[in-house]
């Protein structure tokens, strides 16, 4: 048997999943270029599992979640609310926005912090078609020389980059894939 | 698909509220009778965590935080789509869990046998247990009066 509702699709064991959700986020976001395989949550069309699960994972009343366009539908909404209780806020408010790439630009609607506290931005969640460990050059913190990874935009987050130590970070997710690029790498299109 | 919107929100809103702050001994009891039991499938497994209860002073003033509860939540999928969720007060899951299933069972077919045999009684119950004790603590009642208040 099985019933689905608006409702379905949420972590089968809360903390165990939220727990290895977590650990994957956590090593992709200190290890920029790694991609890592991230499930346990099986969200509504449009949102990939990734993202869904990322969402559920980070997500808590007190973090506005920014939906970008096409994300931006009734069953996505409702999913989040059941199970996250997160309010869903504008780019300018938002802790967290998901959305493919072409619906999240320009960079300068999100918050980047503040030199008091840089912690006080926007995690962007990016939507791609797929990951590879192909394209831009990264280098800096928690990467041994040199990592590649596929990146939507380069000069935009080249840009993001510079902004050091104040910014966006990012979460790339593609399918069951996620990959993430904090502000502090530094970014070389290929050469 | 049985639609939240259908069932008229005030009416809910009282079974809901009923089953929160039911006793879990009478309401398992009650829970107990009732033969039929649907297959359903967990939305959210019980958990249990804690609310912030809000009060206003006189009905106008401004909210102040009571204090803690201690609260039971699960949410539940029936075979035919009918989502029930409980919300009580306590940390019994298996109260939880009846709580979601009559729920859940309120918004459909079986809703009057239900209120017959769950929600009726325990009302009841929760009405006696209530003038049980407004009618000892009334008994401890001190009238207080002056005979002379010697002012002139």
């Amino acid at each position: 048997m099985s019933a689905q509702t608006q409702f379905s699709g949420g972590f089968r064991n809360a903390p165990l999943d939220a727990a290895h959700a977590f650990r994957a986020a956590m090593t992709v976001m200190s290890r920029p270029g790694e991609i890592r395989e991230l499930t346990g949550a099986v969200p509504p069309e449009p949102l990939s599992v990734a993202a869904g699960t990322l969402l559920l994972t980070l997500c808590d009343p007190e973090t506005g979640i920014y939906l970008a366009c096409e994300i931006d539908t009734a069953e996505v909404r409702q999913w989040l609310a059941f199970h996250t209780g997160a309010p869903f806020v504008t780019a300018a408010e938002a802790d967290f926005a998901v959305g493919r790439w072409g619906a999240l630009v320009p960079l300068d609607a999100y918050r980047i912090g503040t030199p008091e506290y840089p912690d006080r931005s926007a995690t962007l969640i990016v939507e791609c078609d797929a990951l590879a460990q192909s394209g831009a050059v990264l280098r800096g913190p928690g990467i041994r020389d040199s990592a590649r990874l596929s990146l939507p935009d380069i000069p935009v987050m080249q840009a993001n980059a510079a902004l050091y130590p104040l910014g966006c970070d990012f979460f790339l997710t593609g399918g069951t894939q996620v990959a993430a690029l904090p502000r502090s790498t530094q970014i070389i299109a290929e050469g | 698909m049985a639609n939240e919107t259908e069932i008229d929100a005030e009416v809910r809103r009282g079974w809901m509220s009923l089953l929160a702050k039911a006793p879990e001994s009478a309401l398992m009891a009650l829970w107990g009778e009732v033969s039929e039991r649907p297959a359903f499938e967990w939305l959210r497994a019980p958990e249990v965590g804690g609310v912030m209860v809000r009060g206003r002073m006189g009905g106008t003033g401004a909210a102040f935080n009571l204090g803690e509860m201690t609260v039971t939540r699960c949410s539940l999928v029936l075979a035919d789509g009918t989502v029930g969720h409980g919300y009580v007060q306590g940390r019994s899951k298996p109260k939880a869990e009846a709580a979601a299933l009559i729920d859940a069972l309120m918004q459909t077919g079986a809703a009057a046998s239900v209120r017959a045999v769950v929600l009726d009684p325990l009302a009841g119950q929760m009405r006696a247990a209530k003038a049980a004790r407004a009618a000892k603590a009334a008994a401890t009642k001190v009238e207080f009066f002056t005979m002379v208040r010697g002012e002139d």
